[in-house]
């Protein structure tokens, strides 16, 4: 247990919650000052929406949940390549195919009962974005590509192979885009739309996919604090040379680090369609969502699994207000301002947080050698003894 | 009256005082040497001179009138020039250039290089500091950069020189003429400052010598009346003994074996190693000495397997190891205290505890079924820091970045010697570290050797070469050109072999 509070002292844990924290505040401000630049009188109602929005019924709450639960994996997608040094901005393309070979298992392949398809296509979502993350993994381990360069490439070839895919096997013309799963090939909603259902009983979309995002979390958490695999990884991420003298291949590592997050990246996009709520995936030639706020989830938990959940959390939370505030008038794209504004203020709290860690690192790097001064007589008296 | 006095100067970091009340002065025409341990504050002093730092309290005089240096190009004006200890120069740039650089005489914002090229061959000539003014800088040797350095103040017309560990990259010869060239420099009344941990050198050169300790004055002495013991004693602030206490070597079997190493540089380029044979055996400490820059890392990365090589055979305890992976090399007994202990010895972001398992973490001491056991890593981390005396805030959970550079060598030493090697290579483990660290080091190296194991040693000072080795490797442009012992060998005679000038005939 020492261990534990020392690890998260060590880590500076108390200063990330309280410079995410600080990032949160700011950017609400923000958020605050231009719904009173667009509309002076609707602001403060709009602004208790945006504050109080997920709690104010328990339906609501089941909505956070759902919409979380994408970006919960897409974060921990980014977050788990950053811990082992690699920027992966693919989340997007890994999110997508993922998506789509699930969506295409569970409507197409009929041939297996329903509960054992779920399975096959959630596991096809993480192996074929696993597949798409791992390209980036070999350019860079291989030919020493930038992985951003790759990925930012992975993502719109991504798109477009999955838009031309789609067209070609479960289009529905109808509706521009993919054809409905049939129910019982979605994930089960294990009674969680019903706890938290609305003043009519009208559930929410919530499902099993949030246990699994949750599950998934602690897994990850687990592999990367408490395993050997784990240990490996942060050690290729932190210093690439010092994993290479210690005999770790940093390629293997890079590859797998790569697929790992791209896994999860394709889990969450078949967790996304695959939940029961009706949504489709649309033919059009925009990157993902979920994707790209995987980076802000990542960044916001500080690429800790666990504060990646609430960091999915939160953001899930900002967004059910930014779609109630256009009962005010307000566009709700206001809520990406207040997602990007918080995003640049966590990279500041990052900047001062290092800087601080740095000033620090300074004076105990000089108190030590101090220190070490006086401990040389020590020696002498070990020396003379021979 | 002096040429520069520094009275009083207090500078303060946060949590250290880095300069405590100092006053150093400088009197015309002298040569005066600062002394102290890398952190008592000689570079903070020397930057508060250029302006680079504002000091709390104090002030400085130029011929007995308080100046203001607010910058280098304050310090410039006042006749202050500094050959830094890692040169500033422009690779691909001739010397003269170099020279000519930020003084450039112009007419009509055309450079006028004639009447400089002049001035620097008159300089060089009056100096004896032969240079060879149309070559690019990337293309001569240390020794001449230094040179070139050196024209650069004279160029400048400064009266006040500032040296700044000048002589670690230098051979004997090459120290030996730098020390006339200040001599004959401050003979003609220019003053120097001489910053310098060696003593041998300052008996030599200097004529008054100031001390600094964790920040403090400690004295300004007389060199000619003070010994070397006692300028020692003073720098470290106890008595210390200036010789290792080293038995014979018991030598055994041969542990390593090196046949026509040779590695090829990139295109154009001449060989990072030729042709390269040794042997190591049990029981003795060979030391690779040479020139930083010859040859001596890809050496070691060659042997270690960090790089790759072209031809040749590196075989331990008799199995051929030439093409066998690093984790291959270190199981079967080859540990590796690495030249950069930043770049590879640590990962600085993680614990202690965490470092000290960096190449054991797979064993079954340290995992079961893929899972780090914490509580042996802790328990062994701790074992370590206690039979090492390792210093660190907050033990084995210590971040290794906030460990000062004695504290982590001494990690990378425990881990390595721990693993019960059969070989140990050790590459400048004593780089930057105080005198007791480097005691340390040193009484764990011997210890090793006693203990019948096999040392490779790369060093870049000739001083631990001497003392510490039972067999010196000269390396001079990746060939071996001289295979000596110690006890025949003269620090001049190696000076000759490091700069190429003389080589054994059978190596």
């Amino acid at each position: 247990m020492k261990t534990i509070i020392n690890k998260v002292k060590g880590s500076g844990a108390g200063l990330s919650i309280l410079s995410s924290g600080i990032a949160v505040l700011a950017g609400l401000l923000i958020g605050l000052i231009i719904l009173l630049i667009t509309d002076h009188t609707q602001a403060f109602p709009a602004f208790q929406t945006i504050i109080t929005v997920g709690f104010s019924s328990i339906r609501n709450f089941g909505e956070l949940l759902y919409s979380a639960t994408p970006i919960i994996l897409t974060g921990l997608s980014v977050g788990f390549a950053m811990k082992t040094g690699l920027f992966n901005i693919g989340a997007s393309g890994q999110f997508t195919f993922g998506a789509y070979v699930a969506v295409l298992i569970g409507v197409r392949a009929e041939f297996i009962p329903p509960s054992i398809r779920l399975i096959v296509s959630v596991l096809a979502a993480i192996l074929v974005g696993a597949l798409w993350g791992a390209i980036p993994g070999f350019l860079k381990a291989f030919r020493n590509v930038h992985e951003v360069i790759s990925c930012i490439m992975t993502n719109w070839i991504g798109i477009f192979l999955v838009n031309f895919m789609i067209l070609n096997t479960i289009f529905d013309e109808t509706r521009n885009s993919t054809m409905r799963v049939p129910g019982d090939a979605n994930m089960p909603g294990w009674g969680l739309g019903e706890l938290f259902q609305g003043a009519n009983a009208r559930p929410s979309s919530v499902n099993s996919g949030i246990v699994v995002a949750i599950a998934v979390a602690i897994i990850i958490f687990i592999i990367l604090g408490y395993t050997k695999f784990g240990y490996e990884l942060k050690a290729c991420g932190f210093n690439q040379n010092a994993a290479k003298y210690a005999g770790i291949s940093e390629k293997r590592n890079v590859v797998l680090s790569m697929m790992i997050s791209g896994g999860l990246a394709g889990l969450g996009g078949g967790l996304h369609f695959l939940s029961g709520a009706g949504i489709t995936m649309n033919v059009t030639d925009t990157l993902s969502y979920e994707g790209f706020t995987g980076i802000s989830v990542a960044l916001l938990g500080m690429n800790n699994p666990i504060g990646i959940i609430f960091a999915g959390l939160l953001i899930a939370y900002l967004q059910q207000g930014g779609f109630q505030v256009q009962h005010f008038g307000f566009v709700p794209e206001i809520i990406e301002i207040v997602t990007a504004v918080i995003i640049y203020f966590c990279a500041f709290a990052l900047l001062i947080k290092s800087f601080f860690s740095r000033v620090g690192r300074k004076r105990a790097d000089v108190v030590a050698e101090v220190e070490q001064v006086k401990e040389l007589p020590k020696i002498e008296e070990e020396g003379s003894d021979k | 009256m002096y040429v520069i006095e520094m009275r009083g100067i207090t500078k303060e970091f946060p949590g250290i005082i880095a300069n405590d009340d100092v006053t150093v002065q400088l009197k015309k025409g002298e040569i005066h040497a600062l002394l102290g341990e890398n952190g008592a504050g000689k570079s903070t002093l020397m930057s508060i001179l250029f302006g680079l730092y504002k000091p709390e309290k104090g002030s400085i005089f130029k011929d007995g009138a308080e100046v203001v240096v607010n910058g280098p190009n304050d310090a410039t004006k006042l006749g202050i020039g500094m050959v830094h200890q890692h040169f500033k120069l422009v690779h691909n740039f001739t010397v003269l250039e170099n020279i000519v650089l930020g003084d450039e005489t112009t007419h009509r914002g055309v450079l006028q290089m004639k009447a400089a090229r002049e001035k620097v061959l008159a300089l060089s000539k009056r100096y004896g500091l032969e240079i060879d003014v149309d070559k690019e800088v990337q293309d001569i040797s240390v020794g001449m950069q230094q040179r070139v350095e050196i024209l650069k103040m004279l160029y400048r017309e400064n009266e006040i020189l500032i040296f700044d560990e000048p002589t670690a990259v230098l051979t004997p010869q090459e120290i030996e003429s730098l020390i006339q060239t200040m001599q004959g420099l401050a003979a003609e009344g220019r003053s120097i400052l001489f910053i310098t941990h060696k003593l041998d050198e300052i008996k030599q050169a200097a004529n008054r010598c100031s001390v600094l300790r964790k920040g403090k004055m400690i004295g300004t002495v007389e060199v000619e009346t003070t010994s070397k013991e006692a300028l020692s004693e003073m720098m470290v602030g106890r008595k210390v003994s200036l010789s290792l206490d080293k038995k014979d070597a018991n030598v055994g079997k041969e542990i390593l074996h090196v046949k026509n190493l040779t590695i090829k540089g990139e295109t154009g380029h001449k060989n990072k190693l030729t042709d390269v044979s040794f042997h190591v055996r049990e029981g003795e400490i060979v030391c690779v000495a040479g020139i930083e820059g010859n040859g001596q890392t890809d050496l070691v990365y060659a042997l270690t397997g960090l790089n790759g090589i072209e031809s040749g055979q590196v075989s331990m305890m008799g199995q051929d190891i030439t093409k066998a992976k690093i984790r291959q090399r270190g199981e079967l007994g080859m540990a590796h205290i690495p030249e950069d202990r930043h770049k590879h010895g640590l990962v600085l972001d993680y614990t202690l505890a965490y470092n000290a398992i960096l190449q054991r973490y797979y064993t079954p001491q340290f995992q079961r079924a893929g899972f780090l056991k914490q509580g042996e890593i802790t328990h062994y981390a701790d074992t370590l820091i206690e039979r090492f005396d390792i210093r660190a805030g907050q033990g084995s959970e210590t971040i290794a970045r906030s460990m000062s550079g004695g504290n982590q060598q001494k990690v990378i030493l425990a881990r390595e010697i721990d693993r019960d090697p059969h070989l140990l290579i050790a590459v400048q483990p004593t780089r930057g570290l105080d005198v007791g660290a480097i005691e340390f080091i040193h009484s764990q190296l011997l210890k090793q050797r006693d203990a019948g194991k096999a040392v490779l040693l790369v060093s870049l000072e000739l001083e631990e070469v001497m003392n510490i080795s039972d067999r010196i490797l000269v390396m001079y442009e990746g060939e071996i050109v001289a295979n000596v012992d110690p006890k025949s060998v003269t620090y001049q005679e190696l000076g000759l072999y490091m700069s190429g000038a003389k080589r054994e005939v059978n190596v």
